[in-house]
């Protein structure tokens, strides 16, 4: 299978704090890929790294075979990488619609100043990007809110509404932090829908998850992620019982410190 | 029409003030749109006045191209400040523009030979005709109006609310606040200039802070949630100080306290649909 994203041998450190040491990954073509990992394992620097909005210590990241080091995140973005966040970051006094809308700005073909002459160009990119958007809005059903302000949605919702976002920018590989976090379980059974929905239209997904029960659910291919190292890879049932991915999760038998730990407490 | 030339001839010079009063917190609502608190409009509204009166006085260029200088020289200006000074965001941002507010008036006071130093520049032609003030503020709006409903509005919009969230949405951040803050410029620029061929004479101290100052408050009195907040704030705070003269020395003080006022009760200014549809749209609905 080819590869669509590849980190090779990355590190981050935070000044003596190494958050991310030799990391390589290659996240295929297509299908959805999960990343689990402890708390503080360094999975959100990874995306952070990946869409630019931090730079790596050392090593590389190749999207496409091209080095994505150095570059500005709107470049990225433009090169097909779109990402949501973990804690929701939509534009509140925005529309639904309007949000969306942002998304499709680099597909918007009238230039800055050609916005004052090009009349007909203008109306016709702007009414093709409000159809596009209420496309991306029904694919999450949200399009009978499009006019709602974004701050009214309900938290799910926003959740929804972020990836629609995300999807407007035309990606080909989307990032999703946590797209579960904080959601009832009724919300989780339907954006589990939803995301199977996005992958089968053709987009690759590269997701960050706490909840197991989601991510063995969704992904085919895992990766795990702890103290900064991969330390497993694998199908769902390959890192259910590799040892060392029960050993980051729940601590090791022997482990002097969390047993004095516990008779402490007790 | 007797009475209307007697109006005029009292109080035209009350209401071209309007007009470029409007333009100039049109100039700062631009970058306020885009999240930016750059308070700079004022000097750029001077280096606009100064370039173009001295063009027209010791070179006779005419109006119309003295105009364009006038609204390209502090373009040009807020490009060269801008590259260092927009990496800055929130109040670190209204003090570097601020600080280069100062060093203007200050260059303008010292470079007498030019500027003519504290006694500023005097006998400029007086060729601004209303009709000039009212074609600059109806095509400012028109080109205001436009952007907000485009791609660049959005973006601009995008930016205030979210610059890390704009930025991975394939907007070039930099791009759009240079853009905002260039264009915030060259208006005020276009306001400095219709204002120093109105009143003959300009000096130093009329681009200092008091002016940047009442710049904002125009603005953020009339509201930034759209494009009548400040042409409405720049008519109140026009005309309030021509009704309380007798509060002359205080003038300061009463804008002052008209802006905690504002800020405490209105945060949105007093143009705010949101509210009006709050306060008037209840009968209606429950009708």
């Amino acid at each position: 299978m080819s590869t669509s994203l590849r980190l090779a041998s990355l590190s981050r450190h935070f000044g003596g704090l190494q958050v991310l040491q030799d990391v390589n990954l290659e996240i295929p073509q297509s299908g959805i890929f999960g990343l689990i990992g402890p708390n503080g394992a360094g999975k959100t620097t990874v995306f952070n790294l990946i869409t630019g909005l931090l730079p790596p210590t050392s090593g590389r990241i190749e999207f496409n075979g091209q080095n994505l080091a150095g570059r500005k995140p709107h470049d990225i973005t433009r090169l097909g990488i779109a990402r949501t966040f973990q804690n929701i970051r939509i534009f509140k006094d925005m529309s639904l619609l309007e949000n969306v809308m942002v998304g499709l700005h680099a597909q918007l073909k009238y230039g800055s100043l050609g916005l004052l002459t090009s009349s007909g160009l203008f109306r016709s990119e702007e009414r093709r990007a409000r159809e596009r958007a209420r496309e991306l809005l029904s694919w999450v059903k949200l399009d009978n809110k499009a006019t709602a302000k974004a701050d009214n949605l309900s938290y799910g919702e926003q959740r929804k509404l972020e990836l629609a976002r995300a999807l407007a920018t035309n990606p080909k590989l989307l990032l999703l932090d946590e797209p579960v976090a904080g959601m009832n379980s009724s919300e989780k059974d339907e954006l589990m829908i939803e995301i199977r929905n996005i992958s089968e239209r053709g987009y690759t997904i590269f997701m960050i998850e706490h909840d197991m029960r989601f991510v063995m659910g969704l992904c085919g291919d895992i990766a795990v992620l702890n103290f900064g190292r991969i330390i497993a890879r694998g199908s769902p049932d390959t890192i259910r019982n590799d040892p060392q991915v029960i050993e980051a999760y729940l601590g090791r038998e022997d482990d002097e410190v969390s047993r004095d730990a516990t008779e402490d407490a007790a | 029409m007797d009475w209307f030339n007697n109006f005029w001839s009292v109080y035209s010079n009350l209401v071209l003030t309007l007009g470029t009063n409007a333009l100039l917190a049109l100039s700062i609502y631009l970058t306020l749109s885009c999240g930016m608190l750059a308070i700079a409009n004022a000097a750029f509204m001077g280096i606009g006045a100064y370039a173009s009166a001295l063009l027209t006085m010791n070179y006779g260029l005419p109006f119309p191209l003295a105009m364009a200088a006038g609204m390209a020289a502090p373009a040009l200006m807020a490009f060269v400040i801008g590259k260092p000074t927009l990496r800055l965001s929130g109040v670190y941002l209204a003090m570097a523009t601020l600080a280069f507010g100062e060093v203007v008036r200050i260059a303008l006071l010292n470079a007498e030979s030019i500027t003519g130093g504290a006694l500023g520049l005097n006998g400029i032609p007086q060729s601004t005709q209303w009709w000039h003030v009212a074609l600059a503020l109806v095509l400012t709006l028109a080109l205001l109006w436009r952007l907000r409903r485009s791609k660049v509005g959005r973006a601009f919009e995008s930016i205030k609310e979210d610059e890390t969230a704009a930025g991975l949405m394939g907007i070039d951040v930099g791009a759009h606040k240079m853009l905002a803050f260039v264009l915030g410029a060259a208006i005020a620029g276009l306001a400095g200039t219709l204002n120093a061929h109105l009143t003959f004479f300009i000096g130093p101290s009329e681009y200092g802070f008091d002016r940047a100052v009442d710049i904002l408050t125009m603005a953020i009195l009339g509201g930034i949630g759209n494009l009548t907040g400040p042409v409405i704030g720049a008519v109140i705070l026009t005309l309030l100080p021509e009704m309380l003269r007798s509060f002359k020395d205080f003038r300061l003080v009463v804008n002052g306290f008209i802006l905690v006022l504002i800020v405490l009760f209105l945060p949105k200014g007093i143009w705010d649909p949101g509210h009006f549809r709050q306060w008037f749209g209840r009968g209606g609905r429950r009708a």
